[in-house]
Order: structure tokens, then sequence, then C-alpha cells
């Protein structure tokens, strides 16, 4: 199939609707308002839905009730919108209801800025709304990849019957990249017959997240716990990269910090120093296993992110005392150099902290 | 004794939008053919004794760029 | 020499990023004139929205509160709960106001909260890049409508005045514009009495007033202020919606005296 030039949130939009996510709501908001605008367009030519609505609270909600008639229901936004549908998010994982959210991640707190940022990491991978209850959460790291993530979000939320979230920022949601779009094929779903499609001829469906008497409650949150469980036996997915010789230090790094990192990796190369990546791509279930693996063979690891330090505490989590864990970030929606990440890499290599 | 209407327009304010000679009943403003420092075709008076001192200009400007004073002529 | 016409003290002289011929300026320079003439600036609260008047607070020359998207008015509830003497003023747009802060302001219209709201209603969301707004004309093209507001899809411009006057609580709500310097001196007074009444300690102001956006309607400033007569002006008219009536019963409950100073 030829290759087309496309910007990640298009590509984005353009995937998910190929992957039968014909059900959109949104409300603008900045990186990532071209999503709404293309499925403005498109998803009438689909015979899809589309709807702008009066803000993320609704959204989420809308969200919601079309997943609960059963349809592939999904949104996008950015951070603070983000931060709005964390309650939807939430009855939506309480409810068992299948729902794909799309993050492009800004700077912040608060209104912050417009530019890329991993600030949102342990939202996204430590629930986010309240309650007992997690997020897949997919992270691309290429226009290509986030394209290849949507199929497979909207499958998994209707395997695992749960929100699933594509993390991605500002960098991907804004840059133009070749992309192919591939048709993949999933082992068979269940259908939906718990959906609110109309009681004729069964009993009525009740989607529904309040159970008053605490036994029934707890029985749900076991039942959560147990998909939890199930992704992180076979969800996990990562890259390893110049992982085939021996190095010095492991970085760890997701998205477009990851990209830079592997720059980083040729340039400390050409100085005669070996680092390897640990690239996750499921950021919940995290890939503890593989970190430990890797990290054991490094002196020491560097999580690098764009934020003031998030997925480092999943790392340290994953290594304990074993190696010396540190960390390297950019904030305010500034985007690491390769060059700064060398340096970072060098100066711990000297053996400091800082 | 006549009425003298002294306006002022703040050349590198004025982002050339063109609403004030639009305003303007008697064809005192016009937009000027060259380029302020933001690049802006700005708008300069033309005509200041035609000026009646209504100051419809400065009502519709939008980056408050014109003053408006008056003098009595002796 | 006599001064006819200088900016306002309660402006900053920073260069403002709006859009050449965009009425943010106008409006902004309105609110600091009516300010002014009250004396009011030393012991005035601004509250900035989500949009392209976000950074408000550097045209304004006082004391301002940066709103999330549509808060606004439960921000200035805030401040006027906590300090009664101090006077509030939101400032906001179509989404902020009509789209997402559509429960917040009709509860602060009902509760009869003693501020100010200054409703920009361009018919667009401007900051985003020109998406629809509720405020959106019928057949009005912009990003997230490509075809033109389809009423039988999303329904009809939603009407801020007319919806907030139907409420039962007592306030002054009225609509005014600013595409011609004669819209714009009545703009003014409408501001001051809004003003006024707050300062007096007396009800809940609202003061839409219609507004261009050149960049996103695509054409020019000019243009725009003929757009907002021939279009906007025919179905959210140019009045009164709502007088602060004095009644008896009213006059029991609002306080006797004029707010003082904390």
């Amino acid at each position: 199939m030829a290759k087309v030039l496309m910007k990640g949130n298009e590509a984005i939009a353009e995937s998910a609707i190929r992957a039968g996510g014909l059900v959109y709501f949104c409300y603008p908001l900045t990186p990532q308002s071209e999503v709404a605008e293309y499925l403005s367009r498109r998803m009438p030519e689909v015979g899809g839905a589309f709807l702008q609505a009066e803000s993320e609270v609704a959204v989420a909600n809308m969200v919601y009730g079309a997943a609960g008639a059963g349809v592939r229901a999904w949104s996008t936004s950015s951070s603070p919108g983000i931060s709005l549908m964390e309650e939807g998010i939430s009855y939506i994982a309480g409810s068992e209801l299948p729902a794909v959210f799309v993050n492009i991640v800004r700077a912040g707190p608060g209104l912050g800025g417009i530019l890329p940022s991993q600030g949102d990491y342990l939202q996204s991978v430590k629930g986010g709304g309240h309650g007992d209850y997690r997020c897949l959460v997919l992270a691309p790291s290429s226009v290509q990849e986030a394209v290849d993530m949507m199929p497979l979000a909207f499958d998994r939320a209707d395997r695992y019957r749960g929100p699933v979230m594509v993390v991605g920022d500002g960098m991907i949601g804004q840059m133009m990249e070749p992309v192919e779009f591939k048709e993949p094929s999933f082992p068979p779903l269940p259908p939906k017959d718990w959906a609110t499609t109309g009681a004729k001829g069964r009993k009525p469906n009740v989607v529904n997240s309040l159970y008053l008497n605490p036994a029934v409650e707890e029985e749900l949150n076991i039942r959560l716990a147990a998909k939890y469980e199930k992704m992180k036996r076979e969800e996990v997915r990562f890259e390893e990269y110049n992982t085939d010789k021996p190095y010095r230090a492991l970085l760890v790094a997701y998205g477009t910090t990851a990209r830079i990192c592997k720059t980083a990796i040729a340039q400390l190369a050409a100085q005669g120093i070996v680092a390897a990546l640990l690239r996750p791509i499921t950021l919940f279930p995290f890939p503890d296993a593989k970190v430990l693996e890797l990290g054991r063979k490094a002196d020491f690891l560097l999580s690098v992110e764009m934020s003031m330090g998030q997925m480092v505490e999943d790392v340290h989590c994953a290594m304990g005392h074993e190696k010396p864990v540190y960390f390297f970030g950019r904030s305010g929606g500034i985007v690491p150099s390769p060059e700064e990440v060398v340096t970072a890499v060098k100066a711990r290599l000297e053996g400091g902290k800082s | 004794m006549a009425r003298v209407f002294q306006v002022t327009i703040e050349k590198n304010r004025c982002k050339g939008c063109g609403l004030c000679p639009n305003a303007c009943p008697k064809q005192v403003l016009a937009m000027s053919k060259e380029i302020n420092d933001k690049g802006y075709f700005y708008a300069h008076v033309v005509d200041l004794p035609a000026c009646i001192g209504c100051r419809f200009c400065a009502f519709m400007c939008p980056d408050v760029a014109i003053s408006i004073e008056q003098e009595d002529a002796a | 020499m006599k001064t006819l016409f200088k900016r306002p003290e309660s402006l900053t002289d920073v260069a403002t990023h709006y859009c050449p011929g965009c009425t943010h300026g106008i409006i902004h320079r309105l609110v600091a004139e009516v300010i002014d003439e009250l004396g009011l600036r030393e012991r005035t609260v601004g509250i900035a929205p989500v949009g392209c008047a976000v950074l408000a607070f550097n045209y304004f020359n006082m004391d301002f509160q940066q709103a999330a998207h549509g808060r606004a008015p439960a921000l200035a509830t805030g401040i006027k709960r906590a300090r009664p003497d101090l006077i509030s003023f939101t400032y906001q747009g179509d989404g902020d106001l009509a789209s997402i802060g559509m429960a917040e302001i009709v509860h602060a219209a009902n509760r009869g909260e003693k501020f100010t709201v200054v409703f920009v209603n361009n018919a667009v969301y401007g900051m985003t890049g020109g998406q629809m707004a509720p405020t959106t004309m019928p057949g009005q093209v912009t990003t997230t409508s490509p075809k033109g507001r389809d009423v039988n899809d999303v329904g009809y411009p939603v009407r801020m005045c007319e919806l907030l006057a139907s409420l039962r609580t007592p306030g002054f709500i009225e609509r005014v514009a600013v595409h011609t310097p004669q819209q714009v001196v009545k703009a003014r007074r409408v501001l001051k009495t809004a003003f006024e009444l707050q300062r007096d300690n007396k009800c809940f102001t609202f003061v839409e007033v219609l507004s261009t956006c050149p960049t996103n309607w695509g054409m020019t400033p000019f243009e725009a202020t003929k757009w907002v007569q021939e279009h906007m002006v025919p179905y959210y008219p140019v009045q009164n919606f709502k007088k602060f009536e004095e009644t008896p019963e009213v006059k029991a409950q609002v306080t006797a005296e004029p707010a003082k100073e904390a």
C-alpha cells in the first residue's frame, strides 16, 4: 500500500475510522484540534457520527453513552481536557465499557503551555480518575506507530471492556510523517450482549457503576483487578535498542523522547561510549521485568522524560536497589536535544547524580 | 474662535486594520503605502484641517494608537 | 491644549497580541475607560478566560485572575463571596461562556452573583483556530462545520441574553455592539451602567458585545464590521433584556449601603 504524508493528528483520526471508531465526540483544544477538524469533514463521508460537544466533561459522558449502546466510541484531547474527561473515564472503567481516548500531551499543570510534554504519565498510568482502576496505556513514538496503535486500542478496549489511553505528545500530533494504513486482524471478540441496544426478547441490560452493597462492589474491584493482571501477563510491549552489545548506560524513554535518545546513543557511540535504550510502548502495563533484566547489565539507568520525573518512579520500582537510577528531563514544553542527553549520560558516567 | 484638532497616530502601534479611515466622516485619515516596524501599512493623517474632532477614529481603534487634542486658535 | 481622547489608565501600555482589527481591543478599552471614570481600578479584580483574551491580564492595569475554561463565573463568585467590597468582572468568549461554561454562567446569574460579565460574541472559537461555537450562525462555515452550521444537526445559535433574562432572579442584561462608532458610544454607556450597579451592590450584570473575528471569518476588519450588521444584528438584537428593578421585595434583600472596603 502506498505511503501518505500526514500530520499526526489527522493520521490518528483516519486510522481510528478504519478501525471502526465511527463515533467521535470532541472539544477544540491545542494541540489536537486538527483531529476534530479532520473528522468533521471525514466522518460524514464514512457514515459515522461526529459531534463537537459543549465541554470535555460532556464528551467523556457522550463516549460513555455510545459505548454503553455497544458502539466503538472514542475521543481525543490534551492534558487539561483529559483532566476533565477523567471523571467520565472512571465511570467507563467502573461500568466496564470499552472506550478509546487519545491524549496529545501539552505542558502543565493548569492551563500550562501548548508545546510537547510527558507530564501526564502518572495521570495516565496510575488511574487518572478516582477509584481502583487502570487504563491500558499505549505510547507511540512516531506517526506510523500511532496509526498502528488505533486498531489495537479499539480491539483491546472491546476485549477487556475498559478504557484504553493512547498517550502522544504535541510533537507527534503536529508533525507530518509518511504513513501506511494496514488492516491488522484480531481474534474474534465476544458479542456485546451487555450493551443497551433495546431489551427486545431479552432481559434488560443496565450499564452502571453504582454498587452500594460492599460485597458486590468488591466483586467488581476484583474483576477489574483480574483484567489488569491479565494485561500485565499478555500486553506488555516495548522496544529494546542497541542492547546487542555490552552497554554502560541504559536509557529508559518513551514517545518523542525515545527518538531523541536514539540520536544521543549514536552521538555517544562516536565518543566511544555505549548506551542502550529501553522504550516502553505500553506505559501500563509497564515493562518492569524487562527494565530489571536490561538494567542489571548496565552501570546505571537514566530515565529521560519531558517532565520533572514521573516514569522514573516506575523505573526505580522495577530496579529496586540493584543499580542506580537517575533522571534527566526538560519541562515547560521544552524538548531536550540529543546533546543534552549525551551530557547527562556522561555526567553520570563520571559518577555523580547531577 | 476656530477649533483646531490634533490627531496623533502612534505609527508603530498601528496594525493597519483600516477601521479608522472608514470611521472618519471627513477623510482625514488614509492607509500609508509604507510599512511600520511590525510590517503593517499604517494609518496616517492626510488632511488634518478637515478634522471636526468627532473622535470616531479613536473610538474604533483597537490598539489605542490614536490620541486627540483640541487647541483653540487665537 | 485640551485632551479629547487618550489611553485610559486602566489599560497598560503593552501592545496586544490580538489580530489587526479585532474588536477585543475596543472592548478592553471601553471597560478600562468605565473603570477609570468610576474610580474603581484599585479595587477591581478582572478574570481572564481561556480564548483569545487569555492574556487579558497583560493589557489591564489591575489585579487579575486566570480562570480555567468556562469557570470564570465561579472564580468571580468566589471573589465576591469572600470579599464583597471588591469589584469583579469576567471577560469571556463564546466557548468559555456559552459552551463549556454554560452551567457556571447560568448558576451565577440565577444566584444573582453581584459581578459584571463582559461576553464577547464573535460567533466562532478564535484562539484554537476557528471552530464552530454555540453562537455560530446557521450556514456559517467554520473548521468544524465545513459545510456550514446545520441547524437540523446541531440546533440554532444560542442567544445568551435572552436565555439568562428568562431567570427570575433580578439582574441587568443587555446586548451591545462595537462595529460602528455610534454603537461603541452606546456600548460604553451600557458598560458604565453595569459597573455602577455592581459598585452599588445591586445585582448580577451581563453585557453581551457583538464582536468581529476578521481572521477566522476570512475577511478584512472593515468587512467584518459589515458582517456583524448584516448577519448578527438581525439574530442577536442589540437591546436591553432586563433592567434592575428595585421592588420593595428586592430592596429588602439588597444591602442598604454600597460595599465598604474590608
